[in-house]
C-alpha cells in the first residue's frame, strides 16, 4: 500500500509542476484543520440558533456534551485502532455486551458498588479486546475480517445472556443510574471521565515511548519491526485499549439511558469512526490527533443533537453521516496528497 | 524465453490433489450432511432441502462477484445495502404505478450503477482501502432507501413476479438453475479468460501488474459493478421470495457473503482461490444453518456460529503457514 502511495507519488511529480500553488494550499490546510473543524461548528451553531433558539441553552449544551462524552471516549480508541491501519467494526457489539453483563450483574445485586459494576464492565470490554487483538496481532488475520466475525459472536452472546430481554430502568438501582447522571463538581460524570480519559491518552500517545511506537507502527510497520518495535505487542495493545475504553462506554451508555437492550448501539461503530476521519486520523494508518477527534466527536454530536432540533426527518439522518464520513476521507486523502506533492517538489529543489 | 507462470501451476501429485482446500470442504460438507441426518428426522427429505435451498441461495448470487473483489485483496461491504436500496426503488418505483418491467431493469441499473460508484471512488482515491470507501458507501446507500420508505413496507407484487423466488422449472427450483448458469459464467470468467488471470496478477502483485500492462483501475472497477450488479439479481430474488420489501431487508448479508467466500478457501491477502471452494461454501453454510435451525438453535447462536466459523477459516491457513514470513495486510 505504502510503496503503491510512493509510485503514485512519483508519477505525480512529472506533471505536478502547474499544481504547485494549488498543493500549497491544500498542504497548508493540514495544519489548519483544527481551526477549520472549529469554524465548521460555530457556523453550525449560529445556524442553527438562528432556526430553533432553544439550542444554545446550559440545559442543551450539558445535553450534547454528555452525548458526546461516550462517543468520543471511544473515538480515542478507535483513533490508536485507525493509527495502525486497522478498523474495529465489533465495538457495537462490544459495547453492548458489556453493558448487558454489567446491567445484569445490578439486577441481580442491586447492592453492588457502581464502581463495581464500571469495572465489571471494563473487565469484560478487556476481554473481548484481547481476543480481537489476539486474532489480528497474533494469527494476523485482517482487522475487517476478524472484528466483522467477533462483531456477530458478541452480539449473539448479548442475546444469549440476557434471553433476549431487556433490562430496563426500573430493574436498576438507582446508585447505578447514577453513575452517568450524576455530577462531580457541578459537571456531569460522564464529562469528567471523558476528559480524564482524554488527559491520560494525550499523555500515552505524545509522551510514552509505547505511544510513539503506535504511530511508527502505523506509518511503516515493516521499518518499525527492523527498528526493534514489537509491532504484533503494539497491535495486540491498541485493540485491547480500545476493548477496555468499549467497556467501560457500555456501562456508561447503559446507566445513561437506564435500559440494555439486545442491539444496544448496533451500527454505533459507524459514528466513532465518522468522527475519528472527520478529526483527521488517516485511514492509511500513522496519523491522528488527539485535539482532532475531540472536535470530531463534538462536530458529530451537534449534529445529531441540532438535526432533530431543525426538524430533519431522522430518516435522514443515516445518509448525511455517510456523506460526512465519504466527504471527510476523500478530503483527508486530497490534503494528503498535496503534502506528499509538497514534500517530493521540496526535496528536487 | 518460458513465459512466467503467476499461480500454483505446478504438476499435480495425488496427494497435492487430495491435500487441496476444497476437499476439506467437501469433507465438512458431509459431516454437516451426517450431523443434520443425525439430529433430526426431518433434513433428509426432498421438499424440505429444496426449501430450505431455496431460502438460502438468494444471496449466493453476491457470492460470486466477491470471491472476485477478495482475490484482488479489496473487500466489498457495501452489498448489503446495495440489496436495500435496489429492492427499494423498484417497488416504490412499482407502488408509483411504474410497470413492473421496468421496475425490474431500473432495479438491476441501480445496483449496476451502485457498484460502479464503489469502484470508482476505490480507484480514484487510492489512499483509501475499499474499507472505508464501501463502509461510507454502505451507510449511504442504505440511507437513500431510508429516505425513500421510511420505515414503511411495500409489496402487493404482480404474481408473475413471485416465480422468480418461488417457481419451479419441473421440480428444480428455478432460482437454483439461476444460480447454476450464474455460478458456470462467472467460473468461466474467472478460470479460462485473460481477464481472470488478470484478477489474479492484481491480488498477487498490484504494483507489478500495473507495470506489465495490466489496467488495474478499469479490471477494478468492472468487478465491483458486477458486485453491484449481483445484488441487484439478489435484491430480485429475495423481494420476490418475501413478497414485500423494506429499508433494513438483508442488513448483515456483507458477513454472510464474506463468510462464505473465505470459508471457500479464497485468501483475504489476494491472489489466491478458486470459484468452485467458495460455491461449495455456500451449500455448506446454507445446510449448517438449516441443520441448526431444524433443532431449535436460535438465531442469535446462528450468529455466534457464522461469527466463528468466518474467524476458523480464516485461522487455519494462516496457522498453517506460520513462520513462513506470511503477514497479515494493512486494511
Amino acid at each position: 500500500m505504502k510503496q503503491k502511495m510512493f509510485a503514485d507519488a512519483a508519477l505525480a511529480v512529472g506533471t505536478g509542476q502547474g499544481a504547485a500553488t494549488k498543493t500549497t494550499i491544500s498542504a497548508k490546510f493540514a495544519k489548519f484543520r483544527e481551526l477549520g473543524l472549529l469554524a465548521v461548528i460555530v457556523l453550525i451553531c449560529i445556524g442553527v440558533q438562528i432556526r430553533n433558539p432553544s439550542f444554545l441553552t446550559w440545559e442543551n449544551i450539558n445535553d450534547i456534551a454528555a452525548n458526546t462524552a461516550i462517543l468520543s471516549i471511544l473515538s480515542v480508541g478507535m483513533m490508536l485502532v485507525i493509527i495502525t491501519r486497522g478498523i474495529d467494526l465489533s465495538i457495537g457489539a462490544t459495547l453492548a455486551l458489556s453493558g448487558m453483563i454489567a446491567a445484569l450483574t445490578v439486577k441481580a445485586h442491586p447492592g453492588l458498588h457502581p464502581l463495581a459494576a464500571l469495572l465489571l464492565g471494563f473487565a469484560v470490554g478487556l476481554a473481548c479486546g484481547i481476543v480481537i487483538g489476539f486474532l489480528v496481532a497474533k494469527v494476523g488475520i485482517l482487522p475487517i475480517i476478524a472484528t466483522l466475525g467477533m462483531m456477530n459472536v458478541f452480539r449473539g452472546l448479548t442475546y444469549e445472556a440476557s434471553g433476549g430481554k431487556w433490562v430496563s430502568a426500573h430493574q436498576m438501582p438507582d446508585s447505578f443510574k447514577q453513575i452517568a447522571t450524576g455530577s462531580l463538581l457541578g459537571i456531569n460524570n460522564l464529562i469528567v471521565i471523558a476528559v480524564v480519559i482524554y488527559a491520560v491518552a494525550y499523555y500515552f500517545v505524545s509522551h510514552t515511548r509505547t505511544g510513539r511506537q503506535v504511530y511508527a507502527v502505523g506509518s511503516n510497520p515493516e521499518s518499525a519491526e527492523i527498528s526493534g518495535i514489537k509491532t504484533k505487542r503494539i497491535l495486540w495493545l491498541v485493540y485491547t485499549i480500545m476493548g477496555g475504553l468499549t467497556g467501560l462506554a457500555g456501562v456508561l451508555w447503559v446507566s445513561k439511558f437506564a435500559s440494555a437492550q439486545g442491539d444496544t448501539a448496533s451500527g454505533y461503530e459507524l459514528s466513532v469512526i465518522a468522527a475519528c476521519v472527520l478529526g483527521g486520523v488517516s485511514i492509511a494508518g500513522g496519523s491522528g490527533k488527539i485535539s482532532g477527534i475531540i472536535l470530531g466527536a463534538v462536530l458529530l454530536g451537534i449534529l445529531n443533537n441540532a438535526l432533530p432540533m431543525i426538524n430533519v426527518s431522522p430518516f435522514w439522518q443515516n445518509w448525511i453521516q455517510g456523506m460526512i464520513i465519504l466527504a471527510a476521507v476523500v478530503f483527508n486523502a486530497l490534503v494528503k496528497r498535496g503534502i506528499d506533492r509538497n514534500n517530493l517538489m521540496r526535496r528536487k529543489i | 524465453m518460458e513465459p512466467r507462470v503467476l499461480t500454483s501451476k505446478k504438476p499435480l501429485t495425488l496427494k497435492g490433489f487430495f491435500l487441496q482446500w476444497e476437499w476439506m470442504l467437501v469433507l465438512l460438507f458431509i459431516a454437516v450432511i451426517v450431523m443434520n441426518v443425525n439430529l433430526s428426522d426431518y433434513f433428509w427429505d426432498y421438499n424440505n432441502l429444496r426449501d430450505a435451498t431455496m431460502s438460502f441461495l438468494d444471496k449466493a448470487f453476491i457470492v460470486l462477484p466477491m470471491v472476485f473483489i477478495i482475490i484482488l485483496a479489496d473487500i466489498d461491504i457495501s452489498v448489503g445495502s446495495i440489496v436495500a436500496l435496489s429492492s427499494v426503488i423498484m417497488a416504490d418505483l412499482y407502488a408509483h404505478g411504474v410497470p413492473m418491467e421496468l421496475a425490474l431493469i431500473v432495479c438491476l441499473a441501480v445496483g449496476t450503477l451502485c457498484g460502479y460508484i464503489n469502484g470508482l471512488l476505490i480507484v480514484k482515491f487510492k489512499e483509501l482501502s475499499s474499507v472505508i470507501v464501501t463502509l461510507s458507501t454502505m451507510i449511504i446507500y442504505r440511507g437513500i432507501a431510508y429516505i425513500l420508505l421510511k420505515d414503511q413496507s411495500v409489496g402487493k407484487f404482480p404474481k408473475w413476479f413471485n416465480y422468480l423466488g418461488w417457481g419451479y422449472v419441473g421440480s428444480i427450483p428455478f432460482i437454483l438453475i439461476a444460480f447454476a448458469v450464474f455460478a458456470v459464467l462467472f467460473g468461466i470468467l474467472l478460470h479460462k479468460t485473460t481477464f481472470g488471470r488478470k484478477v489474479y496478477a492484481i491480488g498477487s502483485n498490484p504494483t507489478a501488474s500495473r507495470y506489465s500492462g495490466v489496467q488495474v483501475d478499469r479490471i477494478k472497477i468492472i468487478v465491483f459493478t458486477l458486485a453491484g450488479l449481483m445484488s441487484a439479481v439478489t435484491a430480485l430474488f429475495l423481494t420476490s421470495r418475501m413478497g414485500s420489501t423494506r429499508p433494513n431487508i438483508a442488513t448483515g448479508y456483507e458477513l454472510d457473503v464474506i463468510a462464505m467466500v473465505v470459508l471457500g478457501g479464497i485468501s483475504t491477502a489476494g491472489g489466491k482461490g478458486r470459484m468452485i471452494g467458495a460455491i461449495l461454501a455456500v451449500f455448506l453454510i446454507g445446510y449448517l444453518r438449516y441443520g441448526l435451525g431444524l433443532i431449535n438453535i436460535s438465531a442469535q447462536t446462528l450468529l455466534i456460529v457464522i461469527g466463528l466459523l468466518l474467524i476458523f477459516a480464516v485461522s487455519v491457513p494462516k496457522l498453517k503457514w506460520k513462520g513462513t514470513g506470511a503477514k497479515g495486510k494493512a486494511v
